[in-house]
């Protein structure tokens, strides 16, 4: 293959059903953090250029790392909830090579020591059964982020930003484990679900906060050894992940079926013309010359430390899932949905508590909640409608104070004003009216108002009672409550 | 204003310790900047700027007498050690108000926008930076011949070097300009050039001073150390300097004792290894007799003389000349021309161009060639047969110190160089200059202190005596030398100003 | 282990030193004179030695300090400007990368 060529996604049926897709993914996460990993410089996101920065993260003369606690404590957090043996000893390794952004020409990061290896990050079954990859992690490090460069605002210059650089992150390596475009798309979903449960980062590929390179390679179905993989750059989203997979999929399967060779090398992702083609640079004669961080002793971490961020570890979406079955007899289906992330499942777990129902609670938070949520792209941490406002008004559905359907109205003022349940509903006139003498003086009315159809009914035509009961509701203009209205009909008509 | 201060109207206070200065400083006795205007009152007497001794790479005299009446007016609170003592300082650590060049052409002009650890404590303490030093490039080198800003000179002998890379700092205390100046120790940069002027020169343990704002050449070797002129200006110097930084994360948390107090250290009983290794038949003959009589003097004070030997010691300088260019390859990357420092555009108008003019163009001769050979001894295929095989054996060097020790060996004493200042010019072959270092760089490489002290002169020349001790025992080895220095008479520079 | 001008041009590629041509048979010369007092090292017994460690598990492996995340930024006490060579808008201003993807590394 020249150089340059651009190669779009064939054809599904040609070539690629001959062949295997074996996938392993390199993600990377920026940590939380207020700081940097070796300076004391903000992590905020958005400000002027170069306004975080200070002697260390400029590399200037004489300047040092020291690393910051809380980059530990959240990768060995990570690294524990990957099922990682977390090593009592790692040591930080430089990676040599010159790049404007890079400030100190080698990255700080870790090469033959590092934090945690060996953990496995199973996804859960689809709803409908099918079961989830069980993906092996090779390894989680710990490492700086560069700054950035900007390629397109001054003519025959570059321009750097440094307020990125230094920067935490972890990089977390799986094993060759996944055999489509599919089963990389859900153990990504499936990663970026547990960060979120952990509090580790704010995981948006828009803000860079996350991450993927992929490697990939083809291989004749049911062979077992390895292909020559390549390596996949440039992924801006999880569907541009499993595009960009079959795109180079595909490009290999070609190469393969018509005897060619794979060139061990690295591609890039254009996600507008769906196509991937090879980086300039030549993967071979990189040589990072990597060595042992002189200027940062070895990372010791006692076990008492790293028990201490085990036990502090938050329920993980697999405990959670099988939590919410178990107790609030909810389908697969539910689950998955109030699972996706841990503040709506805290949100909802909150709502049943106050509703005191759990079903109803997982109703109103799979309904109103996220129709609401959806129409306003807004995040459940900041919804208006708090847990206990829900459990309120759901509360008063069932006392029959409000009908399902003023309690939709009620909901949808209260997503936009705020407010509590019982105050709108009576200011809005919806509190149904429940008490038997003014209902029975409006069916009274009704009968009269309609002889015929009273006759009728009385003379034991069932299916009129529908009719009477909407001309009830209308008279009382929606306040009736028609569950009683029902019943004291269906008295008069039996009495 | 001070009846001290003016032109040509400087006292003499090149009888006064360091401690002394401050003592007087602090009372009121002595005007504020009167030791600063002395120092530079001796300076322009013995020519230490540009085209004279070229100790002196940049100063201010306005700015530190400024420096020294403000430190006057932090008088009446607790007293400072180093009220009003002007220090040289190395121009390798970062000062603000003066240029850190680090002797480099890539540097030129360059003024650090914060402060070293240790320039801050000395500020602390009531020291005025009185000046910059010259130095060997980046301080690779033996004899400070090798600075973009031209060689400096030994006071003794100004046709001889003043050793390295040091040289600048060395100079300046051996000229009668300063009682303490700082310089930085990677392979034996401080001890080296102490030796060769007649001046005392300690490396602290590694760990025991900040490195913080020191500019890294070899970061596990590299340790800020302290000239004196006498063993008192030293200790004084380091305590003042000496302690954990949060800044620095290989800065040690271990208590920092009250090295002056160091002077009353009896030798009785104390156990001083003579490793052969360091008394090897090629010694010179001038050299193995001052430290034979230095031993002798100790023996006489009540110390036994132990036969040792550290059999790794031949390997310091391979495992040496791998590990700090490997280190310096990488840590020198950062010159690049983008942030700060040189800049010189490239043929092709490009990065690259630029990448490789400014290097090219910033470093001299010998930086050039430590920075391939570090790069060749860490690129893939070459890191297992040189890197790594020189940390193993640096754990080698590292041990046989620990179990010297561990035998019930107080200190070592050795000779410090293996010859006295050579002349400018006179080695011209890379690693016959290296091997200046071959009993300083064990030091380094294992992290244990070690300090120089004047031992004598050969063939009018000052040759200095080692002492090492193990971790953090800085005050034994000083309670070592302050004998020593009394048992001798004083033989150095210092000496010969007390005269 | 002889080092050859390729081997020179290969590594000052990597840390970007422009080594003039004329310059090259010295410095191949000297490297070579260097790297050949360092064969010694090869000879010697390092067995007992493990990632530069003897008996590791005695061996006093110092902890890391480990700073918190919060406090002020370091300072710097003169404007990023009074440095750098070349600002604009707040950014280092460097020659234009020859790719704005990746730069080429092309091999000695």
């Amino acid at each position: 293959m020249s150089a340059g060529t651009a190669h779009p996604p064939a054809a599904p049926g040609s070539s690629t059903t001959a062949y295997e897709m074996v996938v392993g993914l390199e993600v990377h996460v920026q940590l939380k953090t207020k700081t940097k990993a070796f300076c004391l410089c903000s992590t905020e996101f958005g400000a002027p250029p170069n306004e975080h920065t200070c002697p260390v993260c400029l590399a200037l003369p004489g300047s040092l790392p020291v690393l910051n606690e809380r980059v530990v404590e959240l990768a060995v957090r990570t690294a524990l909830a990957l099922g990682c043996t977390v090593h009592p000893v790692s040591i930080f390794a430089r990676k040599n090579y010159f790049y404007p952004d890079l400030p100190k020409g080698y990255q700080i990061s870790q090469y033959d020591r590092p934090l945690a290896t060996g953990g496995r990050l199973t996804v859960a079954a689809a709803p409908d059964g099918a079961a989830g990859p069980s993906v092996g992690i090779t390894r989680v490090h710990l490492e700086e982020d560069a700054g950035k460069s900007i390629h397109d605002r001054y003519p025959g210059a570059t321009a750097i930003d440094l307020n990125r650089a230094g920067v935490p992150l972890i990089e977390i390596v799986s094993e060759p484990d996944m055999r489509s475009s599919a089963q990389a798309g859900a153990y990504l979903r499936a990663l970026k679900q547990l960060l979120e449960y952990l509090d580790v980062s704010d995981v948006s590929m828009e803000e860079g906060s996350l991450r993927v390179d992929a490697n990939v390679s083809a291989r004749p179905r049911g062979a077992t050894a390895l292909g020559t993989k390549t390596e996949v750059k440039n992924l801006n989203s999880f569907t541009g992940v499993e595009r960009a997979l079959d795109a180079e999929f595909a490009r290999q399967c070609t190469v393969l079926a018509a005897g060619g060779t794979i060139q061990q090398q690295t591609m890039l992702w254009d996600g507008h013309r769906g196509e991937v083609r090879p980086a300039r640079s030549k993967e071979a004669s990189h040589d990072y010359r990597y060595f042992p961080e002189p200027d940062l002793p070895p990372l010791v971490l006692t076990a008492a430390r790293i028990d201490g961020i085990r036990q502090a570890l938050p329920e993980l979406p697999a405990a959670r899932r099988e939590r919410f079955a178990r107790e609030y007899q909810l389908s697969a289906y539910d689950i998955d949905v109030l699972t996706a992330g841990p503040r709506l499942a805290g949100y909802f777990e909150a709502v049943a508590k106050a509703a005191g129902d759990a079903k109803a609670a997982a109703n109103w938070v799979m309904g109103e909640v996220l129709k609401t949520l959806n129409v306003s792209g807004g995040d459940i941490a900041s919804f208006r409608v708090g847990p206990d406002a829900l459990g309120e008004l759901i509360g008063l559905v069932h006392a029959g104070t409000l009908s399902s359907s003023g309690a939709k109205t009620v909901f949808g003022i209260m997503a936009e004003h705020g407010g509590k349940a019982a105050g709108i509903a009576a200011r809005e006139g919806l509190v149904q009216v429940g008490d038997d003498g003014a209902l029975r003086a409006w069916i009274d009315e009704v009968l009269a108002e309609h002889p015929a159809e009273a006759q009728r009914y009385l003379g034991g035509e069932k299916k009129l009672q529908g009719v009477l009961v909407g001309f009830v509701m209308k008279k009382s203009k929606g306040s009736a409550d028609p569950r009683k209205v029902n019943q004291l009909l269906a008295e008069r008509a039996t009495g | 204003m001070s009846p001290a201060a003016g032109a040509g109207g400087a006292p003499d206070l090149s009888a006064l310790s360091a401690a002394e200065v401050a003592d007087r400083v602090a009372s009121g006795a002595l005007a504020p900047e009167a030791a600063v205007d002395a120092a530079f009152a001796r300076a322009d007497a013995v020519d230490a700027g540009r085209g004279g001794l070229n100790a002196v790479l940049h100063s201010d005299r306005e700015a530190a007498r400024a420096d020294a009446r403000a430190v006057a007016g932090r008088r009446g609170k607790a007293p400072l050690p180093l009220a009003g003592v002007p220090v040289a300082v190395k121009d390798n650590i970062a000062t603000l108000g003066l240029p850190t060049t680090c002797g480099s052409r890539i540097l030129e002009g360059y003024v650090s926008p914060f402060e070293a650890t240790v320039i801050a404590r000395l500020r602390a303490a009531g020291a005025v930076i009185a000046a910059k030093t010259n130095m060997d490039e980046f301080a690779m080198g033996s004899s400070t011949e090798h600075s973009a800003y031209g060689p400096t000179r030994n006071p003794v002998d100004r046709a001889r070097v003043p050793g390295g890379s040091s040289g600048g700092s060395a100079a300046a205390v051996a000229c009668g300009m300063v009682r303490v100046a700082l310089g930085s120790e990677t392979g034996g940069s401080v001890r080296q050039p102490a030796s060769f002027c007649g001046v005392v020169g300690v490396k602290p343990t590694y760990g025991r001073v900040s490195r913080y704002g020191l500019v890294a050449f070899a970061s596990s070797l590299d340790q800020v150390g302290v000239f004196g002129r006498t063993v008192d200006d030293a200790a004084l110097g380091l305590q003042v300097i000496a302690g954990l930084d949060p800044r620095d994360a290989t800065s040690a948390d271990v208590p920092v004792p009250a090295y002056r107090e160091a002077a009353a250290v009896p030798l009785k009983g104390m156990v001083i290894g003579k490793p052969k290794e360091y008394y090897p038949p090629t010694l010179d003959a001038g050299i193995r007799a001052r430290c034979e009589e230095a031993l002798e003097a100790l023996k006489a004070l009540g110390a036994e003389v132990r036969d040792v030997s550290l059999p790794h010691t031949s390997l310091a300088i391979p495992v040496y000349y791998i590990v700090a260019p490997a280190e310096a390859s990488s840590n020198l990357a950062r010159f690049d021309g983008v942030r700060y420092g040189l800049r010189v555009a490239g043929g092709d108008g490009g990065l690259r161009g630029m990448y490789e003019a400014t290097r090219s163009r910033g470093f001299g001769a010998e930086v050039t060639r430590r920075i391939l050979l570090g790069t060749y001894v860490l690129s893939a295929g070459y890191y297992d047969a040189y890197y790594k095989k020189a940390m193993d054996v640096r754990a080698l060097i590292t041990d046989d110190f620990r179990a010297v020790f561990a035998s019930g060996v107080h200190v070592l004493f050795t000779p410090t160089t293996p010859t006295p200042a050579f002349e400018i010019g006179a080695i011209s072959d890379p690693y016959e200059m290296y091997l200046s270092d071959i009993f300083t760089a064990t030091a380094n490489l294992a992290g244990n202190p070690a300090m120089s002290v004047p031992v004598g002169q050969v063939r009018t020349l000052p040759v200095g005596g080692q002492i090492i001790a193990p971790h953090f025992e800085e005050y034994r080895m000083f309670g070592v030398a302050y004998a020593l220095e009394r048992a001798l008479g004083g033989v150095g520079a210092g000496a010969g100003a007390h005269r | 282990m002889a080092v050859t001008n390729d081997d020179v041009r290969h590594i000052a590629m990597l840390a970007r030193l422009g080594v003039d041509e004329s310059r090259m048979p010295s410095l191949v010369a000297e490297l070579n004179g260097i790297l050949g007092h360092m064969e010694v090292l090869s000879r010697v017994d390092t067995a007992r030695v493990r990632d530069g460690q003897i008996d590791a598990s005695s061996a006093a492996v110092s902890e890391m300090w480990l700073r918190p995340d919060e406090g002020p930024p370091l300072p710097l006490l003169a404007p990023r400007e009074s440095f750098a060579p070349q600002v604009r808008d707040g950014l280092l201003l460097v020659p234009r990368l020859a790719t704005h993807v990746d730069e080429p590394e092309e091999s000695a």
